[in-house]
């Protein structure tokens, strides 16, 4: 190996907040060990949390819902969750379904973009969707078709695709009536035949082994696969432990944030651990809650029967990243599933929302999103200002374990002999991309910045 | 590195996508265009894009889409390399054309926000403002929204192709409600509405869903805005409600219309 120049270890990076976001990779190898892995996030800051304070109670959900374009229902769910909360308000009945159904679009879009575009490329040598659409492009068109029946669902219900404008604290501002919902019903039962050969499809990939070896954290719902509320509920990596929840308002005591030089996206902690959220800790914590058909597939694709462990107070796991996209491709199927049901269900309600007069008070409120458990809290005066604003966000709380599965990939990837600066890039392309930390990040990693020490 | 250069095939417009402070909710519209993303792609070469693809091409490009405001200082230098590469600039979005909702610093004292939300501030470079990008370097067109609306990016994208300039019509939201049929939301039940001030593009979606515009895509080409600061006032809201309302997701545009003359609403303490 040729003399590297040492380079400075401390990086200043101009740069940004805790969104998901534009990303590099910093690498210290000491004598063919893998000492630090880094990611940088160099999202320039944006000040949400800063901005919020004096805006009035009804605003988060819009507002927040520009941290993240790919990711919108998400935030305005969470945010209307602890706003109703700090106000004493709870939305239940065709409301809540109503908001599970557009929660359930958001999935089917965001999970089908991340498998579709982004993921299956690593898998089949292609660098972009383009590559694969010349090269499978029947697939890239079911996933297109996919994706294009969540958008259908999230446009009817929220008016567009991204920052939706339907939703407000309470509910919604107007309530479809059935009649308007009925056209998603023939769409999605496309989509659930798509959604069943995308499973399939995606079985047949080759996955590398690798563990990730972080606790798991998601929210779970009694008698039914979370994603729009729920408690949060732990799975340690050691076994020893046993799986653990705690309420939601004490989520800062458990996951800290703290910062860190190298990156605008604050690390995270859940009691002094590295863990990891999104769709293999919702798979361990709520698995054994989904429906038989998405049961079914996940037996098909090989990611085995959590109803057999149920009892045992630990679903099946997956630990392996890689697989993380059967995981995906699985929670599609059930989303579509989910939103038929709610359509055949739905009974349009009297009132669109329920008033939710404001009060002084915190307030908390977490949902699944596609990338994993997203966090909001907030605190108002008797005038229902915010005066302070909390949010937490997936991409965040997983950066640590990502980190940590970029240094054992790359250590791997050493011993084999694969030390070359264009296979460590790949290598840990693909790690991240396994993540699915964010569609920017994801989708790309500018810059590999490697610091060798012979 | 990538490999050797190969035969070229027959020339296709370069297109490059570029990221600045934003969301990425503007550049998934292009990905959101499915019926038409195959097509695009085929007359197209998508050549830097980020969010789609790992193989980035330097250019120089003939069309550049940019998402996303300007607000630190490497974004400074990157908007104007990125203008040298370009034969035409179009900004996609509110972040883009008017600084986007973190302009909302623009009012703020930023230390004082870095503090908020960081333990370190000093790990933190950001500039004090977040801008449009033609506060840096010229731009040929600016489309509105936040996000854009895809049947609009398409025209722009098409209209490039085709060497014309864009059809997005310059007036309000109003506008598209008529055509709509929608019932007035402020007529009919008094519902604050900057509907008669802001670009239209998105089909006036909110009135059609029952509530009032919020101005998401920011100021149309010609607006009265002191004709409808009453209007919202008769409607229950406060000097300072208002002062929100017009300068959340457009910050800076609709400061720049009161600029010029219209009084009306002061905006000394800027949002919140
Ligand atoms: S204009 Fe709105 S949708 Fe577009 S990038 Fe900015 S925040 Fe996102
Ligand atoms: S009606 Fe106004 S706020 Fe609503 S989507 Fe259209 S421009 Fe945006």
């Amino acid at each position: 190996m040729s003399d590297p120049t040492p380079r400075s270890q401390e990086l200043r990076i101009p740069s940004l907040a805790r969104v998901e976001g534009e990303t590099a990779l910093h690498l210290r190898i000491d004598h063919g060990t893998v000492i630090e892995a880094r990611l940088k996030i160099y999202e320039p800051p944006r000040f949400f949390e800063a901005f919020l304070r004096g805006r009035a109670h009804t605003e988060p959900p819009d507002l927040t819902s520009r941290i993240c374009g790919i990711c919108p229902v998400a935030y305005q769910m969470s945010a209307c969750r602890a706003i109703e909360d700090a106000c004493g308000v709870v939305v239940d009945g065709q409301l809540a379904a109503l908001r599970r159904l557009l929660y359930c679009g958001e999935w089917i879009e965001s999970q089908t973009l991340h498998i579709h575009m982004l993921h299956a490329p690593d898998f089949l040598g292609e660098d972009d969707v383009i590559g694969l659409s010349r090269s499978h492009l029947e697939h890239v068109k079911r996933g297109l078709r996919l994706k294009q029946a969540g958008n259908a669902v999230v446009e009817l219900l929220g008016g567009r695709a991204i920052h939706p404008v339907n939703v407000r604290i309470g509910g919604f501002h107007r309530a479809p009536t059935r009649a308007e919902l009925r056209p998603l019903e023939e769409r999605l039962r496309t989509a659930l035949d798509d959604a069943w050969d995308t499973v399939r499809w995606v079985a047949g990939f080759e996955f590398p082994d690798a563990e990730c070896d972080a606790d798991l954290l998601a929210l779970a719902e009694e008698g039914t696969y979370a994603i729009e509320s729920g408690v949060p509920t732990v799975l340690p990596y050691d076994e020893m432990l046993p799986p653990y929840s705690f309420p939601l308002r004490d989520f800062t005591d458990h996951v800290a944030e703290e910062q860190v030089s190298h990156s605008t996206a604050l690390h995270s902690r859940l009691d002094g651990r590295r863990h990891l959220t999104g769709s293999l800790a919702r798979w361990a914590v709520s698995g054994y809650l989904l429906s038989p058909l998405a049961l079914e597939a996940a037996r098909e694709a090989g990611l085995g029967d959590p109803l057999s462990r149920a009892g045992a107070g630990r679903a099946e796991v997956c630990r392996n990243p890689y697989r993380s996209i059967l995981v995906r491709a699985v929670e599609v199927l059930y989303a579509v599933e989910e939103a038929l049901r709610i359509i055949t269900e739905y009974e349009r309600p009297a009132r669109p929302y329920v008033e939710v007069p404001a009060r002084a008070g915190i307030g908390h409120g977490a949902t699944e999103a596609p990338r994993g458990l997203l966090y909001h809290r907030y605190a108002f005066d008797d005038g229902g200002r915010v005066t302070d604003a909390r949010i937490v966000p997936p991409t965040a709380q997983n950066q640590g374990a990502i980190e940590e599965d970029l240094r054992r990939l790359v250590q791997a990837g050493l011993d084999r002999g694969e030390g070359s600066e264009a296979e460590l890039t790949r290598l840990c392309e693909r790690a991240v991309r396994n993540h699915d930390p964010c569609i920017s990040c994801s989708a790309h990693f500018l810059e590999l910045d490697i610091e060798r020490t012979h | 590195m990538s490999t050797p250069t190969t035969p070229q095939p027959p020339v296709r417009p370069r297109l490059g996508v570029f990221k600045f402070a934003s969301c990425d909710g503007c550049q998934l519209t292009l990905l959101d265009c499915e019926d038409e993303l195959l097509g695009i792609a085929a007359e197209l070469e998508i050549a830097h894009f980020l969010e789609a693809s790992s193989e980035p091409a330097p250019g120089p490009y003939d069309l550049v889409l940019v998402e996303g405001s300007v607000s630190t200082p490497e974004h400074v230098e990157r908007i104007r390399r990125i203008r040298a590469d370009a034969r035409h600039l179009v900004t996609i979005g509110a972040c883009a054309t008017a600084g986007g909702v973190q302009a909302l610093r623009n009012y703020a004292d930023v230390d004082g926000y870095l503090a908020t939300v960081y333990a370190r501030p000093e790990y933190i470079e950001t500039l004090a403002t977040s801008t449009p990008v033609s506060a840096h370097v010229p731009v040929d067109f600016e489309l509105r929204g936040c996000p854009i609306d895809r049947g609009q990016l398409v025209e722009v994208i098409t209209a490039f192709l085709a060497g014309r300039k864009p059809a997005i019509p310059n007036h309000s939201v109003c506008f598209a409600c008529k055509r709509r049929g929608n019932v007035c939301v402020t007529v009919a039940h008094g519902t604050p509405c900057l509907g008669p001030v802001t670009h239209a593009g998105c089909g006036a979606l909110c009135p059609t869903y029952g509530r009032g515009c919020y101005g998401c895509f920011g100021p149309a080409g010609t607006t009265n805005l002191p004709a409808l600061v009453p209007l919202m006032q008769r409607d229950g809201m406060s000097e300072e409600d208002i002062g929100r309302f017009l300068h959340t997701f457009n910050v800076t545009a609709f400061t720049a219309v009161e600029e010029q003359g219209q009084p009306g609403v002061t905006d000394a303490e800027g949002p919140g």
